[in-house]
């Protein structure tokens, strides 16, 4: 059985954004993308068209391995939207920057987890592709395809 | 020479509108109660307003609720003429407005400005909608990379701030529990509050999630209101009516990342820096404030306050509030004495000044705490922040 990414009922898209689109259409290949600094080599989230470290406008789309691990977690609970079963939302620092983080979906993780076992645990991004955005979703790190 | 500038002024006024669960009456109207009722008890007339500030301006519908009239229609609706005017969701949080006109009168820009905040969130979730993404067609500004992966409620972000808090600390949802019980007790005292019942440690714990560890009592109570300030210069006070309520230092300061998920210390926030600034500006130390008004969009926003403002160090916050013993009004420091949003209701950061000037006057009936000459009123989550050290009477 496929694990589903498509959990929430009402997903709402990005704004048509130059400055972000890289990012949102990054998961076309499967690989997860940051602006990164050519000059310095920090990665940058949310997307800058200059380096906030060095101030270089050479920010380029730079795939990183889409590995992490779990900074802090929450499982939404609130029917916000009629009907939407809970689901977990993380925040992650990727593995190539200490403070590089993403805030998306977790799925495939039991939502009674103890809180001690899912901070610090390991995830890899997948992607849920919906009306011609890739939405990056983590899963456990190795999660069968 | 002057100290702070901030001491130049004063609140000399104080009104608040009915507030409570679907009022059904405009933000206007409920501004205008309260703005009259402030100037009457500033002892001044209309026609001495001769500024207006307001958190965070603009439309109350097309804001949800969450933001009255702007200052330029309550200038209209009171026929004024301003020297100075000022709306803003940006700054200080909601005190940005308040720090804001501090400033004007100390810089001499106004006497006398009026400040107000006004919500009417409760009739609008009872029109509209509870879904915090509702009408959302795409995520846009700081939404942008939250939304989309089903962060849409404040809840979501606040939980992850106490999911680690608990974790890398070992803060418990008992003691957590503390800030809502707290609250709730202080509702009891008092009677413009909408949440009075008696809550126990285990009505909390059994409480619904909504967004773990969060729960639903964890979360403040959406409400109408509107309360408005006089803010005045110190050379009123001899004749102002009221006890002055004196301005000794602000906290404004933004330090790190200005973001919902992206602080450095995510088991902290954007309160660190004011914390820090404020307490830079004056001789005053924590051990001298004697109740602390702590916003509390959400539980874990006041534990962070807290910390953030030297009562305890960074991470004792859960063992601070333990067993309730010391924040309760007969504790070593009163939080939230009036109940806070948690129970008195989501007056957005408003209720806790307006609380701290009630009882500097000595007017807080049941609820007042004895002798209380200094208190800190600090509002904001997150990456929005500010605070406020005040001090009854004039004291340069």
């Amino acid at each position: 059985m496929s694990l589903d990414l498509d959990i929430l009922t009402v997903r709402i898209p990005p704004q048509d954004n130059p400055e972000c689109e890289f990012f949102w259409q990054s998961g076309a290949d499967g690989k997860l993308r940051f602006k990164c600094c050519q000059d310095c080599g920090y990665f940058s989230h949310p997307p800058t068209p200059r380096c906030p470290k060095c101030l270089s406008a050479k920010m380029e789309p730079t795939a990183v391995s889409g590995k992490g691990t779990v900074l802090s977690f929450t499982v939404n609970v609130q029917q916000w939207v009629p009907g939407q079963a809970p689901y977990m939302i993380a925040l992650v620092t990727i593995d190539e920057q200490p403070d590089l983080r993403l805030t998306a979906l977790l799925v495939g993780v039991d939502l009674d987890s103890a809180p001690g076992d899912v901070i610090g645990s390991r995830v890899e991004t997948r992607f849920l592709a919906r009306d011609g955005i890739y939405y990056p979703t983590f899963v456990p790190e190795g999660f069968p395809a | 020479m002057i100290s702070n500038p901030e001491r130049l002024s004063f609140i000399s006024g104080i009104g608040r509108s009915a507030s409570g669960r679907r009022l059904g009456r405009t933000a206007m109207d409920l501004t205008l109660d309260a703005a009259l009722q402030a100037i009457e008890d500033a002892g001044l007339k209309r026609e001495d307003i001769d500024g207006v500030a307001t958190y965070p301006g603009g439309d109350a519908i097309a804001s949800r609720g969450m933001g009255g009239p702007s200052s330029v229609q309550v200038q209209d609706a009171l026929r004024l003429n301003l020297n100075y005017l000022y709306g803003s969701g940006e700054g200080s949080a909601q005190l940005g407005s308040i720090i804001e006109a501090t400033m004007a009168v100390a810089s001499g820009l106004a006497k006398h400005v009026l400040v107000f905040r006004t919500v009417t969130e409760a009739t609008m979730q009872g029109m509209q909608s509870r879904n915090p993404g509702q009408g959302m067609q795409v995520a846009s500004g700081f939404m942008e990379f939250l939304a989309p992966f089903g962060a849409i409620s404040a809840t979501n972000w606040f939980a992850q701030v106490a999911q680690l808090h608990m974790h890398k600390y070992g803060t418990t949802r008992e003691q957590l529990g503390q800030i809502a019980l707290t609250c709730r007790t202080n509702a009891g005292a008092n009677p413009l509050a909408v949440y009075r019942d008696p809550l126990t440690l285990d009505d909390y714990l059994n409480a619904r999630m909504i967004s773990t560890p969060l729960c639903l009592l964890d979360c403040d109570v959406p409400v109408d209101g509107s309360m408005a300030f006089i803010i005045s210069h110190v050379d009123y006070a001899k004749d102002a009516p009221k006890i002055p309520v004196h301005f000794n230092a602000v906290g404004t300061a933004q330090y790190g990342r200005p973001s919902w998920d992206q602080y450095e210390d995510m088991t902290s926030m954007m309160a660190q820096g004011v914390g820090k600034q404020m307490w830079s500006r004056t001789d005053l130390k924590p051990a001298d404030v004697d109740v602390a008004e702590l916003y509390d969009g959400f539980s874990i926003i006041t534990l962070a306050w807290i910390e953030a403002l030297g009562f305890c160090a960074q991470g004792e916050g859960g063992a601070f509030i333990e067993g309730g013993q010391r924040i309760a009004r007969t504790g070593e420091l009163p939080i939230n004495t009036h109940g806070g949003q948690l129970s008195e209701g989501r007056l957005h950061g408003f209720g806790h000044v307006y609380e701290a000037a009630v009882q500097l006057r000595g007017d807080a009936g049941e609820r007042q705490i004895p002798n209380a000459e200094v208190i800190v009123a600090a509002n904001g989550g997150g990456p929005i922040a500010g605070a406020l050290l005040l001090t009854r009477g004039i004291s340069n």
